[in-house]
């Protein structure tokens, strides 16, 4: 049995942490406001992007002269996987929902005897994968420092995955993020971004019979808009990830905080239990003292 | 001026600018165009220069793109820019730092097709610095 020092101390660093996690509950759901602003404000230029994408890559998918980026090397033998998370931890499942999605992914891919690289985006990524496919990994980024993800960060990533395309290192890319549904639910989401696929949904608009004109050629603004639409969906897959991670550190921490207050209460009636008994020992042996006397 | 024209312009980070206009000069890699209302379907990319937004009656707008795509539907036109600035908010600084950072393209380029690309890119920064 503890003493009541012992309990006093317990309930004083419960109630601390407490505090803490409250507290980071509290950031977080300032911060995901904020990512969730960001998200919404980069949907206009990725909706026109893939509209964009749809009207020229239906013309150009059968064709033998369609890039690389979209009709793909012909072989699936090197496989690149992008695996994005989060810098920081303390958010409940969200990283390693998304690493084992990823691991189960190459587990697959090396079962089938494919050779496998790995870029991390996110620390903690990197860190779950490195235990088991530490010399798969070719690249990692972190953007610990930053307080807001940009487009600058997103097209640094897509520009070393585009070198390693034109130097022959990869046939296949897929990135592995979570698509932020609500708050309160994330869901770990594979998206293979070379060859590209097309996007779902997205219809040509309706030209009224008209055709459009092309200024260069239309190969040549693919070129162009290949390698800009996948700076676009890594940017995207970003500001999910930074949404998510704040929506899933919110109820974690939520969790946590109704966690220590559930504790705080036991601790209180043990406490005011073990002091009760204390004193109620303290009167009986007076009592029978005085009596034997 | 008879029939307005609806102009998006958006950057990959937000939306920027979506309102009816009577013209829209954009800078398209083979040659400046200006659109207005009732433009036939056009898909083009652009070069680093000069976007300019007509509003009848007001002072005509100006802002710097880096790149991008221009698509004019029957809806409208939408730029698809790849980083922009308001023309007076972009200094001799900024546009030198532009240009470093083309330079720096030219030299990092590996393929031939990749450098020239970036050579073209640098010599449109340069011609804008002059013309500014």
């Amino acid at each position: 049995m503890a003493s009541l020092k012992d309990l006093r101390n317990r309930i004083a660093s419960v109630k601390a942490t407490q505090k803490i996690t409250k507290a980071m509950q509290m950031v977080a759901a300032a911060k995901l406001r904020r990512a969730q602003e960001a998200a919404e404000a980069a949907r206009p230029y990725a909706e026109r992007m893939d509209r964009v994408m749809a009207n020229l890559a239906t013309g150009m998918a059968g064709r033998d002269d369609a890039p690389k980026l979209l009709a793909g090397t012909g072989s699936d033998q090197v496989q690149l996987v992008i695996v994005a998370t989060a810098d920081r931890g303390l958010c409940g499942g969200f990283n390693s929902s998304i690493s084992r999605l990823a691991r189960q992914h190459i587990n697959r891919l090396i079962g089938e005897g494919k050779d496998v690289k790995i870029l991390t985006v996110g620390r903690k990524g990197r860190d779950l994968l490195k235990r088991d496919f530490a010399s798969r990994i070719v690249k990692s980024y972190e953007f610990t420092g930053l307080r807001q993800i940009g487009f600058a960060q997103a097209e640094d990533i897509s520009k070393t995955v585009l070198d390693m395309f034109e130097a022959g290192e990869f046939d296949v890319a897929t990135l592995f993020y979570s698509k932020f549904v609500n708050v309160v639910s994330q869901v770990p989401t594979a998206q293979q971004l070379i060859p590209a696929s097309l996007p779902e949904g997205a219809e040509g608009v309706d030209l009224g019979g008209a055709v459009y004109e092309y200024e260069p050629e239309e190969s040549e603004i693919l070129k162009e808009l290949l390698p800009r639409n996948l700076s676009v969906q890594i940017f995207r897959a970003l500001l999910e990830n930074v949404a998510g991670e704040y929506g899933a550190k919110m109820s974690a921490m939520d969790n946590a905080t109704r966690n220590a207050g559930d504790m705080i209460k036991k601790l209180n009636i043990t406490y005011n239990r073990s002091r009760q008994a204390q004193i109620t020992k303290e009167l009986i042996e007076i009592i029978s003292g005085a009596e034997a006397l | 001026m008879a029939e307005k024209l609806s102009f998006d312009l958006v950057s990959p980070e937000r939306l920027l600018l979506s309102e009816q206009v009577d013209m829209v000069t954009v800078p398209g890699s083979e040659g400046d165009m200006g659109i207005m209302g009732g433009h036939a379907p056009v898909m083009a990319t652009l070069r680093p220069g000069v976007i300019g937004v007509v509003v009848e009656g007001q002072p005509e707008r100006r802002y710097f793109v880096r790149g991008g795509f221009a698509e004019v539907t029957p809806a409208g036109l939408t730029v698809l820019a790849e980083h922009t600035v308001p023309l007076s908010e972009l200094d001799a600084a900024a546009l030198a730092a532009e240009i470093a950072n083309a330079e720096e393209d030219v030299a990092d380029a590996k393929s031939d097709e990749a450098r020239q690309r970036a050579q073209e890119k640098l010599d449109q920064l340069k011609a804008l610095r002059e013309a500014i």
